[in-house]
């Protein structure tokens, strides 16, 4: 079932959670809101599932407007970062409430659950309290209970958020082959982009309760629309120069910028992932910028090192294959030259 | 660190000197014991100076005394349960939602614990006396409340009215309102939603507020003495009697009754510190629920 959201507005007192946002999550897709704290993202999956009331705009699944409609009748399966499993009913009668609540036949309850524990491979467990689980049992468990009532679109909310490092990376390739293999309409929230970016079809980039950029993970990182998702993506050295007659300079580098023709200077951003720079001994012919080796962390396979510039007065975050790294045999101290291999330029828009 | 202490325990700074704890222990200890132990024993002694006979002849053989422990057992339960009903309705509200007026309600709730019962009982029998507000309905309408059943409930219900809300609220906002959502976002209505969901959470706590409360009604007396009309083998609840009894010069009569309020005092006190600690279990259990979650 699709979920279409349409021009949604909510505010919290003065606070403007969401403002005018719109998005369509066509049926089977599996798909990431993500964004930092306070970006919204929460905020649009409560509306989403009717657990928050959006002040103006309109929810739809499929066709039906569900604007209006309690959470209750809406059918959807919500999953808690904090699990929120009931703490006094077995894990069967946990998974079993939405069957329960409906007053559907005991012998199909029983069916279903069953076949929902073996689903998230906890079958055996019908008798646990949830105290007796761990927290990636517990947050399996609760996913088979939201799956129960076999609900029209499945949500999560940071749902491996509470979680250790280990237990996250094992759940979210679970949760995706799981999705694979029931292909619910599922949305998820999540501040991870490694999370959002190893899981989801698509990715909805929020800030400041607008979405940035909608893309599956290669787009985005191929294409950041702006600057702030090439910013939020990280991993990434950020310069100041400006923009003239189809070219971009920093300092002492000049790149084409066919996008910008005009005859007047506009200040500019460049974006340059550390592992878009390469560092090289000798100067040679290319742009470049001198700098200092300042710190380097040779771990494998990628060595990070540090270099300063002080024409520019910046850090510079330089990632380096082992090999090359070997070859280049750098010295903390030495003086290099950084040359980009790619970068990003985004035009200031005018602001007064 | 590593140098060898001659005391076996090491002194600890956060800790007063030794003959400022001692002075207070036995300070506490001894008011405890001249306030509350030596008058708590006092009443059984009194109770029994005739000898274990007596003591029952005094409670079964007197039919005004058996009508005030009969009007007790009538008056205390239906109290309970009319505060049950509003105690959970009230902390649900305070605990669950953010309303205008949620901090006036708050203080409201605690009003009758600072107002002097007998002030309660006048109230009530300015509103409901035949002389009072409502008195010429009451009277058309041919409605007994002061001066009957119907008062004593409600002079009891108005001074225990804060027992049960003040347990469950401190409750409820610790359980948070999770597992609630959680219930809403699968389908639950509002009676499976607190049968199934909130009931199971909070039962030791409205159990514990409930004893409470009903100690709390068996004992009352400045309210319903107002009210009551001290109409023996009537209006009489067991307080009342104690205080009639008293007055005729029957100690040996007071004092056995006033020995079966002083067990219904400390079976309470038993089951509410057995309650306690089960509670407190229950909660801790949930936090480490929490704060475990984390860990595979």
């Amino acid at each position: 079932m699709s979920i279409t959201i349409k021009n949604v507005t909510k505010s919290f007192g003065t606070f403007v959670a969401l403002n005018d946002v719109s998005l369509e999550v066509p049926a089977g897709e599996l798909l990431a809101l993500l964004g930092p704290s306070g970006s919204g993202k929460t905020t649009l999956l409560r509306i989403i599932s009717g657990l928050e009331v959006a002040d103006h705009g309109s929810v739809y699944y499929s066709d039906e407007d569900v604007t209006d409609a309690a959470v209750r009748d809406r059918n959807v399966g919500f999953v808690f970062q904090h699990y929120a499993l009931f703490r006094h009913m077995t894990v069967f009668d946990n998974v079993a409430f939405g069957l329960t609540v409906r007053k559907r036949p005991k012998a199909e309850i029983r069916a279903r659950v069953l076949e929902l524990l073996r689903l998230v491979q906890l079958d055996g467990y019908e008798r646990s309290m949830p105290s007796q689980l761990s927290g990636g049992q517990r947050q399996r468990i609760a996913l088979a209970r939201a799956l129960a009532a076999e609900p029209k679109v499945l949500l999560l909310d940071e749902p491996f958020g509470a979680l250790d490092a280990k237990v996250r990376t094992e759940l979210r390739q679970w949760l995706r082959r799981l999705h694979d293999e029931i292909h619910v309409t599922s949305v998820f929230v999540t501040h991870d982009q490694e999370e959002a970016f190893e899981v989801a079809d698509r990715v909805v980039i929020m800030n400041k309760g607008r979405i940035e950029q909608v893309g599956s993970p290669t787009e985005i990182f191929e294409r950041p629309a702006n600057p702030f998702v090439m910013d939020f993506l990280g991993n990434v050295n950020v310069f100041h120069g400006h923009v003239q007659d189809g070219r971009a300079s920093l300092g002492n580098i000049e790149v084409a910028y066919p996008e910008y023709t005009g005859q007047e200077s506009r200040a500019a951003t460049a974006f340059i992932r550390s592992h878009e720079l390469d560092i090289v001994k000798v100067k040679n012919g290319r742009p470049s910028l001198e700098a200092k080796v300042t710190h380097v962390n040779a771990t494998r396979p990628v060595v990070k090192v540090r270099v300063y510039s002080e024409a520019f007065g910046v850090m510079l975050n330089v990632d380096l294959s082992w090999d090359r790294f070997e070859e280049l045999a750098l010295a903390l101290g030495d003086t290099v030259y950084v040359t980009p291999r790619q970068m990003r330029v985004f035009v200031q828009d005018y602001v007064i | 660190m590593a140098e060898p202490t001659t005391r076996s325990v090491p002194p600890r700074a956060h800790e007063d000197p030794a003959w400022v704890r001692w002075t207070l222990v036995s300070l506490a200890i001894l008011v405890m014991t001249l306030l509350v132990l030596v008058p708590l024993l006092n009443v059984f002694v009194e109770a029994f100076a005739d000898g274990i006979g007596t003591y029952w002849k005094n409670l079964v053989h007197d039919a005004d005394t058996l009508h005030s422990v009969w009007l007790t057992l009538m008056v205390a339960p239906t109290a309970v349960v009319l505060n049950l009903v509003f105690g959970i309705a009230a902390a649900w509200a305070i605990a669950r939602f953010r309303f205008p007026g949620r901090a006036f309600l708050t203080a409201l709730i605690d009003l009758p614990f600072t107002v002097s019962p007998v002030v309660v009982g006048l109230f009530l029998l300015l509103l409901f006396g035949m002389q009072g507000f409502w008195g010429p309905w009451l009277r058309e309408h041919d409605i007994r409340i002061v001066f009957a059943f119907p008062g004593l409930v409600m002079a009891t219900c108005f001074v225990t009215f804060p027992v049960v809300a003040r347990e469950l609220i401190p409750l409820m906002e610790a359980l948070g309102a999770d597992e609630e959502i959680a219930a809403v976002s699968l389908g639950a209505r509002g009676w499976q939603l607190f049968r199934l969901v909130t009931l199971p959470n909070i039962k030791w706590g409205l159990l514990y507020g409930v004893i409470l409360c009903n100690a709390r009604a068996m004992g009352e007396f400045g309210a319903v003495y107002v009210v009551s009309g001290h109409i023996a083998g009537q209006t009489d609840t067991m307080p009342l009697r104690v205080e009639k009894l008293f007055q005729e010069y029957n100690m040996p009569g007071a004092f056995a009754v006033a020995s079966v309020l002083a067990m219904l005092a400390l079976v309470t006190l038993l089951v509410k510190t057995t309650l306690e600690w089960r509670t407190k279990r229950e909660l801790e259990e949930s936090k480490r629920l929490l704060t475990l979650g984390g860990e595979a």
